[in-house]
Order: C-alpha cells, then sequence, then structure tokens
C-alpha cells in the first residue's frame, strides 16, 4: 500500500521516516521524495497489513498521511493502445494484454509522471492528486 | 496456376471470394502450401496505424462576398498555406499553432473538423480588383467546405528503423522519449500487416489502387515521397475524402518535445494472382529486419546498434549488448489488425474492388539525401583559438590567476601529456574559496565529465550541447584529445556578422 507523507521541517530535522522504521520494525520503502528546508512530502510503500500501525506512528510525529489511490487514469476514448508509455515507465505499470490493449496496473505507480508528459495523444493524468 | 483480376472480382461479387488478414495467411499457406493458398485465398488485407507526418489535405473554402483572394491563411491559428488560387488551402499535419505551440497544430485542425467541431478561419490578402476584400474572419464546420481532400505526401513506410540512445541524457524524439543509456528502444509499424511489406516489389500496390484511409474509401496516388524501396524503405502518397473520415481512424499527437503529428489509418487489399503474391503476403514479422539507430549521434547517417526483426520488437524486450532493454510501440498494433478487418469486409461488400495498378510504382529506386551548395557555420569558423589551459598538478591559486588574465570563465585542464582530462569554472574555484577543504590541487576540484566539440562540427549541434547541458562553453578537441580551442556563448556572436546576413 502506498501512502503519502507530508511533513513541515519547521519543527526542526526529524528523521521522521527513520524513526517510525525503528519504532515499529516495518520496512518501509521510500519510491519518491520532495524536501526542501521547510517542508516535505515522500510517498512511501508499506505492507498493508501494516497501514494502520504506521499511519497511527507517522500522525504522532507530526505528519499528515493519506493514502494513495487512483494514481494514474486512463482516457480510453483518447488511447489508441500505441504503448509509447511501456518502455519509459520506471515501474512497468504499462502492458499489452493478448489482444495488443494497454493495460495498467495502478498499484505499481510512483507518480513520477512521466508517461503524463510523454502520451502522444494526452490519455494520461493525473486522478485525484494535486 | 494463375488467377485473373476479373476471376476474383467476379467471386466477390457472387460472394464467393476469400479474403483473408495479412496476419492470417501464414498460417494458411503453412497448411495449404503454396498452390493450395493460391487457389484459396483471392485477396488478402493489410493495415497500419501510426505517426504520419506527411500529411495533410487541400481545402476549399468558397469565395465571400466582396470577395477575398486568402493569401495569409490560419485555421485555429494554425497557418495554412494559401498559395494556390483563391479560396483553396493546404493544411500540414505537423505546421504548429502560431499561439499554442506544441499542444496544437495542424493534425488537429483537422481531427477537430472530422470531429464535427467547428473551426476559426482566418485570412489576410492584399487586396486586388478582381478581389477586393482585405480581412476575413469566420467559423466553418467541415460540412462548409466544398472540398477537404486529405492527400498524404508519405505514408504508409514499408518498415521503419527502430531508435534507441546511447548518450548519457534523455532524447526526445519523433520516435518518443528515448532514456539514456540506451534504457528504452522505440519503433513504428505494424509488422506483418504492413502493406507495402506484403508487396515489396509493387506488382499490385500502384496509382489507382483503392485504399481504406482514416476511416474513408480512398485511392493510393503513387509512391510517395522520399520513396526508397531498394533498401526496403518505400512509401505511398495517398488520398481520399476527409468528409468520409472517421477519428476512430485519424488522430491527432503530439511527440514531447518534437511537436505535432497525425496518427493515420491506413489499409490497403492486395489480390492474390500468382505464387509470388502468395509468398510475400506469407511474410511473417521474423522476417522483417530493421535497425536499431541510435539517435545520440546527431549526423544524417546515424549508426545502426544491432539488427532486429519485427517480432523481437514486439516480444517487448530486446538484447542491445548483453542487457534486456524494453521497447515501446509507437504506432498500434490493435488498431492496425482492426483496419485490416474493415478493409476485409469492405472488399466483400464491394467498397474496395481490387484493380491493377493504373500508374505502376518504381520498386527499384532510393531516395538521394539534400545536395547542400552552402555549407553552414563549423566550430572552426567561430571558434577561440587562442587557448589558456592549466595542468591537473597546477596549484588552485595558479588556475584563479589565469583565469584573471585570460578574461575567461572556462579553463580547460590538461595532464602532462596535454591532453584534456576536466575543466574548472571561476565558479569551482569560488567554490573551494568559501569552502576551503583538503583541495589543493586543479585535480582536485576540476569537473573530470567534460562535454567537448570538435572543428569540423556543425555549430547547430554544438549550440545544441551548450543548451542541452546548460553550459557556456565547451573546449574543441581533435582526434588525440588536445584543446585546440574554445567555443564560448561569445563567441556564438560572430555568427551574426558573418553567416545570417
Amino acid at each position: 500500500m502506498k501512502l503519502v507523507v507530508t511533513f513541515s521541517r519547521k519543527a526542526g530535522k526529524k528523521p521522521i521516516i527513520a524513526q517510525v522504521v525503528r519504532d515499529t520494525g516495518v520496512l518501509i520503502n521510500v519510491e519518491r521524495a520532495l524536501i526542501d528546508s521547510s517542508e516535505g512530502e515522500a510517498l512511501i510503500d508499506i505492507p498493508d497489513e501494516s497501514c494502520a500501525l504506521v499511519k497511527e506512528r507517522l500522525a504522532d510525529l507530526g505528519a499528515a498521511v493519506r493514502v494513495l489511490e487512483d494514481i494514474i487514469s486512463l482516457d480510453e476514448s483518447r488511447c489508441v493502445d500505441c504503448g509509447a508509455c511501456i518502455s519509459i515507465c520506471p515501474q512497468e505499470v504499462f502492458s499489452f494484454d493478448d489482444d495488443w490493449r494497454l493495460r495498467m496496473d495502478e498499484k505499481k505507480c510512483v507518480l513520477c509522471g512521466r508517461c503524463i508528459e510523454i502520451c502522444p495523444h494526452r490519455a494520461l493524468s493525473h486522478k485525484g492528486e494535486g | 496456376m494463375e488467377k485473373t483480376i476479373s476471376l476474383i472480382r467476379e467471386r466477390i461479387r457472387d460472394g464467393n471470394a476469400r479474403v483473408v488478414t495479412a496476419e492470417e495467411m501464414p498460417a494458411i499457406v503453412a497448411e495449404l502450401g503454396e498452390e493450395g493458398a493460391l487457389r484459396e485465398v483471392d485477396v488478402v488485407t493489410t493495415g497500419t496505424f501510426g505517426a504520419m507526418c506527411s500529411s495533410g489535405a487541400f481545402l476549399n473554402f468558397g469565395h465571400a462576398d466582396p470577395p477575398i483572394k486568402m493569401e495569409k491563411i490560419w485555421l485555429n491559428d494554425v497557418e495554412a498555406y494559401g498559395g494556390i488560387a483563391a479560396v483553396d488551402a493546404y493544411i500540414g499535419a505537423t505546421q504548429k499553432s502560431a499561439t499554442r505551440e506544441e499542444s496544437y497544430g495542424g493534425a488537429h485542425v483537422i481531427e477537430d473538423f472530422i470531429a464535427g467541431k467547428t473551426v476559426e478561419l482566418r485570412a489576410l490578402s492584399t487586396g486586388t480588383d478582381c478581389y477586393p476584400r482585405r480581412t476575413i474572419t469566420t467559423e466553418l464546420l467541415l460540412e462548409n467546405l466544398n472540398q477537404a481532400i486529405m492527400l498524404n505526401p508519405r505514408n504508409g513506410y514499408q518498415r521503419y528503423n527502430a531508435a534507441s540512445n546511447s548518450t548519457d541524457r534523455s532524447l526526445r524524439t519523433y520516435m518518443g522519449l528515448l532514456l539514456p543509456n540506451c534504457g528504452n528502444i522505440t519503433y513504428s509499424g505494424s509488422g506483418l500487416l504492413n502493406p507495402l511489406a506484403n508487396d515489396p516489389h509493387f506488382r499490385m500496390i500502384g496509382g489507382g489502387v483503392p485504399a481504406f484511409l482514416g476511416g474513408a474509401p480512398g485511392m493510393v496516388v503513387g509512391e510517395g515521397t522520399q520513396h526508397s524501396p531498394a533498401g526496403g524503405f518505400g512509401t505511398l502518397m495517398v488520398t481520399a475524402d476527409m468528409k468520409q473520415m472517421s477519428n476512430d481512424y485519424i488522430r491527432a499527437a503530439t511527440m514531447a518535445g518534437y511537436g505535432v503529428t497525425l496518427y493515420m489509418g491506413l489499409g490497403i487489399p492486395i489480390p492474390i494472382l500468382d505464387i509470388e503474391a502468395v509468398r510475400a503476403t506469407a511474410i511473417r514479422d521474423e522476417d522483417i529486419i530493421v535497425d536499431v539507430i541510435d539517435y545520440g549521434i546527431p549526423t544524417r547517417s546515424r549508426p545502426s546498434l544491432r539488427k532486429v526483426s519485427y517480432a523481437e520488437l514486439k516480444s517487448g524486450v530486446v538484447d542491445l549488448n548483453g542487457e534486456e532493454v524494453r521497447t515501446s510501440s509507437l504506432s498500434s498494433f490493435r488498431k492496425a489488425r482492426e483496419i485490416a478487418g474493415v478493409v476485409k469486409s469492405w472488399v466483400e461488400q464491394g467498397i474496395l474492388t481490387p484493380v491493377q495498378p493504373a500508374r505502376p510504382i518504381d520498386p527499384l529506386k532510393s531516395a538521394m539525401p539534400l545536395r547542400e551548395t552552402t555549407r553552414g557555420p563549423r566550430v572552426l569558423d567561430i571558434m577561440d583559438r587562442k587557448v589558456i589551459a592549466i595542468r591537473e598538478d597546477e596549484e588552485i591559486r595558479a588556475a584563479a590567476q589565469k583565469l584573471l588574465k585570460g578574461e575567461t570563465n572556462h579553463l580547460p585542464v590538461i595532464n602532462t601529456a596535454g591532453k584534456l582530462v576536466g575543466i574548472v569554472t571561476t565558479y569551482d574555484i569560488s567554490k573551494a574559496v568559501v569552502s576551503p577543504g583538503k583541495a589543493s590541487l586543479v585535480r582536485d576540484i576540476m569537473k573530470k565529465k567534460v562535454i567537448t566539440t570538435t572543428p569540423e562540427e556543425a555549430v547547430d549541434v554544438a549550440v545544441r550541447k551548450l543548451e542541452q547541458y546548460n553550459i557556456s562553453a565547451l573546449p574543441v578537441v581533435d582526434g588525440e584529445k588536445r584543446v585546440i580551442g574554445m567555443l564560448t556563448a561569445m563567441n556564438l556572436g560572430k555568427l551574426f556578422g558573418r553567416w545570417l546576413k
């Protein structure tokens, strides 16, 4: 399960994610992170069964947490099943099915945005994400 | 055994013709043998759906009152060519919008017309006695045009080389995004369904032959521009009525960083008259070989990284120097297959009826490169020949002095053999002064990865390097990696005096 963690760094440079790993023993995979001097946002992947535990501990440490769902959206009326997105996706989200129709495995997506930029038919967009 | 076109037409009329797609043909030949397939199959249909930049349409707007001879014409701010009579224009697919640049272009105007959307026509004229009006702005639907005749100079490439990128940065090309260090391979074309791959000697495809184009029944006009069948890269010029087209089979597209293009659907039925036609249409993806071209090398003859078949490309993974590299198709095989299916039913219904070419296409031609009678500027024409370099074992202080004295911001760093090993800039030195660490020699602070140019390189290519790497100087090196000049942003000023008159 993927969680978006946002935190302010005004209170000092607390190693929040490292702290949660130590406290909970859950191995957190950081898939994407954008951190500057005042705030940070990280996309983390954790086992589903540890979700509640990790969320609770992150919240205790002052981070805002939300579950990432419906990450990338494919407009099938625009998509022509060309496959330009397939090889450029670092997470192998896209593939062809047996009928050469484009299929997505949204769960693998880490929101890098590369496919949205390169889709020749503008068929891909973020759904519910700012 | 041989069959005649009239026999095939008769069978179609009687509803007895066996029409199959080019995808079905290899298995039929394997099962029945060539003679058997010749007896059994009357027509093989083909299809392709991909980016075909060399496309566009002739439009006739009808006359205004008072009349205007439209000289400059824009459709939704995309310029159309107006140098043909008073109210005719040609809208080309790759023309960019004057206001929306990459995100909208001629292909989108065509798509919007076909989708039934309103398109704004704006035109200017100098005015004549017979055409007094000077400006016009009006909104048009496709149905308001007298004609909208799609005429695509170059469609249906027989096959197309795949693309990769050996450099260390991403390239945004008409072959899509090419990841650094050959991180992916892109390709285009429907392989065994491609029309010309099924008739490589142009025995049945030629001028006057019926074709499916963008969802409309149309026709092959003749050879396409840049037609080069000698090397396996034949092309077709094709036409059809835009008013009968459907956006299911024609789509505007944007290749990020390259620009606008048009995805066209094209399909051609091939009558099976003899054994040679059977063999040609039995072609499989394994039989169609292309090069993987390195787009990292910005010259006309880009090097090939390896040969590859469409079967390998379509498998999704290609081995490149021992690495498994993922592939992306840029054309749609699903659509190509759909088109071959539509062509099949159109042949059966008599909408597309096979004929002998009225105007045969040369099967042996080779396309020529551009004859250039003037040469663009090369690096040696404008580079700084006075080179101030520093040795890697000198003190940082010495570099600072040289930078001050030489009035430059970049110092190429050489080793004792005089070869380029790095570069230091005023920035590197300032950094070393602000946070002095253990660094004392030039080699401690120099950048070891130097982007260079050569004296023979075209200035345009060198300028692209400056832009891509966001740097302001390039050492000019010879074959021995000796620095023989520097090309800085300042040298580019010389272009205005000498070359851009």
